[in-house]
């Protein structure tokens, strides 16, 4: 039976998340004491061996990532990522609402290694109550000296997806519209206002504070080896335990919705999971037997993406819930590149098609072949990834699609 | 408080454009025109680049709007929970479709994509604060909090 493991829920219901003490009784800001005493080489070095990987959705070495900021820059800065946006997603406000503390702490050890003294939190427009807790924790954070000379502000976005792309963000704290910027330059080397900038999800800083503490070897023991520690997991659509699960990496799909969510309501069958947000892919009964990391995830076709399990039961059809999908993406798209501002008009308008009936096998060929193109040519994540829900249920649920058509040629 | 005031405020700030207008919506629920004239003099910035960051976010908003701002989220798993219902029953109750304000300037009603709150769906936000695992017969008890 699987079980839940908590590092960066670990205070999660046991602190009140307004108190500083609560957080500094926990044996909080031990970790940030501890690496002021270190080098940044040692502190990138000690992460780098942890390797803690992004929790954002690209997986990415976090030490590796910190070190691509030059060791000269006079002005660097850390901006952490809470524009959870990706629907069915809501682990980071999980995290700061029960300890944030834990995401400053974080920070401010990030901040040690690139030599930083300035940070920003992007958060989301839907969360202004969450910008509000942590403007609070970083008055309380400042007045007892614990972040030092590290300074960190809270920006509010306003509801746009794409800003949950890191270029995108770093524009619209500039104050611009948030659209992706072209890579390379990554982040790292010219990011925020043109300095080297390490843009890190709330669940990566968040899990800096234990493993300053207990050591890379520790973390890099826990869950699957080449993507170690957990992964906070947060469940919605027809499973019995609708909240955030915090579980190692190497736990398995069928256990996180069965052991831990408690399966389907209703005495209904499994019918798909969609893992990692609203772009993630559709998965069937036959690959829940993945375990929730990375590269597991990947060797199967399938993504890891931000922690959003999305489950759907036997009597729900894709078809519809993909034209829905594709709705979204033609809403979101920033209108910056060509493949995603006409694709995700296109395959919206193919899967009303499909969905309404009036579609025939070669709107199908042209969806597919369309969905491909965007993977390829899209200039962001958003475009590239938009189609996997179409891909997927193509692949994996193609009877859905196959109905649809045949009512078309009756 | 008057906008000029208010840009003042975030004048200074790196990027404090979007500040300002997160700010002057808290006060007047949109962005009336001046303000776009007005933070386009603050910013050094044309007019047009203005209007141009004011558009692109969906929070923000350059037609007037009532006083509470319903919001309906029709995301995945909102809509598998019957968002589709709970839409037709808020423009019934509401006598407005999507888009509108009620005549009496009370309510606006708009669609919005994941609000972050999945765990009880479906799920609405009044000016922000959310009321999860809505359903048609909670409308008129959680309309009457609007005073």
């Amino acid at each position: 039976m699987a079980q839940e493991y908590r590092i960066v829920l670990a205070n999660a219901g046991k602190i009140d998340p307004a108190s500083l003490d609560d957080y500094l009784n926990a044996g909080g800001y031990k970790s940030l004491e501890k690496v002021r005493t270190m080098s940044a080489k040692e502190l990138i070095d000690l992460v780098r061996s942890s390797k803690l990987r992004g929790r954002g959705g690209a997986g990415f070495n976090a030490g590796m990532k910190w070190g691509f900021v030059p060791e000269t820059a006079p002005e660097t800065y850390v901006v952490c990522n809470l524009d959870e946006g990706e629907p069915g997603t809501y682990k980071d406000r999980t995290i700061v609402e029960a300890d944030p503390h834990l995401l400053l702490e974080g920070m401010a050890i990030c901040a040690h290694a690139i030599r930083s003294k300035q940070g920003y939190i992007y958060c989301r427009g839907e969360y202004p109550f969450v910008v509000d807790h942590l403007n609070r924790a970083i008055e309380q954070a400042k007045q007892s000296g614990q972040l030092g000379d590290f300074n960190i502000e809270v920006r509010m976005g306003g509801g746009a997806y794409v800003c949950g792309e890191e270029t995108a963000l770093i524009e619209s704290i500039e104050g611009h519209r948030g659209e992706p910027r072209f890579k390379p330059p990554f982040p790292g080397v010219a990011g925020l206002w043109g300095k080297p900038t390490v843009v890190n999800n709330v669940e990566t800083f968040a899990n800096l504070p234990a493993i300053v503490k207990n050591g890379s070897e520790w973390f890099a023991s826990i869950g699957s080896p080449n993507y170690p520690g957990t992964k906070v997991f947060t469940l919605t659509g027809d499973v019995v335990n609708r909240r955030p699960f915090e579980v190692p990496t190497n736990t398995t799909i069928r256990e996180l919705i069965f052991d831990l969510g408690g399966g389907i309501p209703n005495g209904k069958a499994f019918k798909a999971v969609q893992i990692g947000g609203t772009s993630g892919a559709f998965i069937p009964e036959h690959l829940l037997d993945t375990p929730l990391d990375f590269d597991s995830m990947r060797d199967a076709g399938i993504t890891l993406g931000t922690g959003a399990v999305f489950v759907m039961d036997e009597t729900r059809d894709m078809v519809d819930v993909v034209t829905r999908i594709a709705k979204f993406f033609e809403h979101e798209s920033c209108g910056k590149c060509n493949p995603c501002r006409e694709g995700t008009f296109r395959s919206y308008e193919l899967m009303k098609k499909i969905k309404t009936g009036q579609a025939t096998p070669s709107d199908v060929e042209n969806l597919s072949t369309l969905s491909k193109v965007m993977t390829k040519a899209c200039l962001c994540g958003l475009g590239q990834a938009a189609p996997t829900p179409i891909l997927t249920t193509l692949e994996h649920f193609s009877d859905d699609y196959k109905r649809r058509l045949l009512a078309a040629i009756s | 408080m008057d906008i000029r005031e208010i840009i003042a405020r975030y004048q200074d700030k790196p990027g404090g454009l979007i500040e300002a207008y997160h700010a002057i919506q808290d006060e007047f629920n949109y962005l009336p025109q001046e303000a776009i004239r007005e933070a386009s003099l603050a910013f050094g910035i044309s007019e047009a680049q203005a209007y141009g960051v004011a558009t692109f976010y969906s929070y923000l908003s350059v037609e007037k709007r009532g006083k509470y701002i319903i919001r309906m989220c029709e995301s995945a798993p909102c809509h598998v929970a019957g968002a589709d219902e709970l839409l037709k029953a808020l423009e019934k109750t509401l006598g407005i479709e999507v888009g509108q304000t009620t005549p009496d300037g009370k309510f606006t009603l708009e669609l919005a994509e994941c609000v972050g709150q999945c765990q009880e769906t479906p799920v609405i936000t009044i000016n922000s604060v959310p009321y999860t695992d809505m359903s048609p017969d909670k409308i008129s008890a959680v309309l009457a909090q609007c005073t």
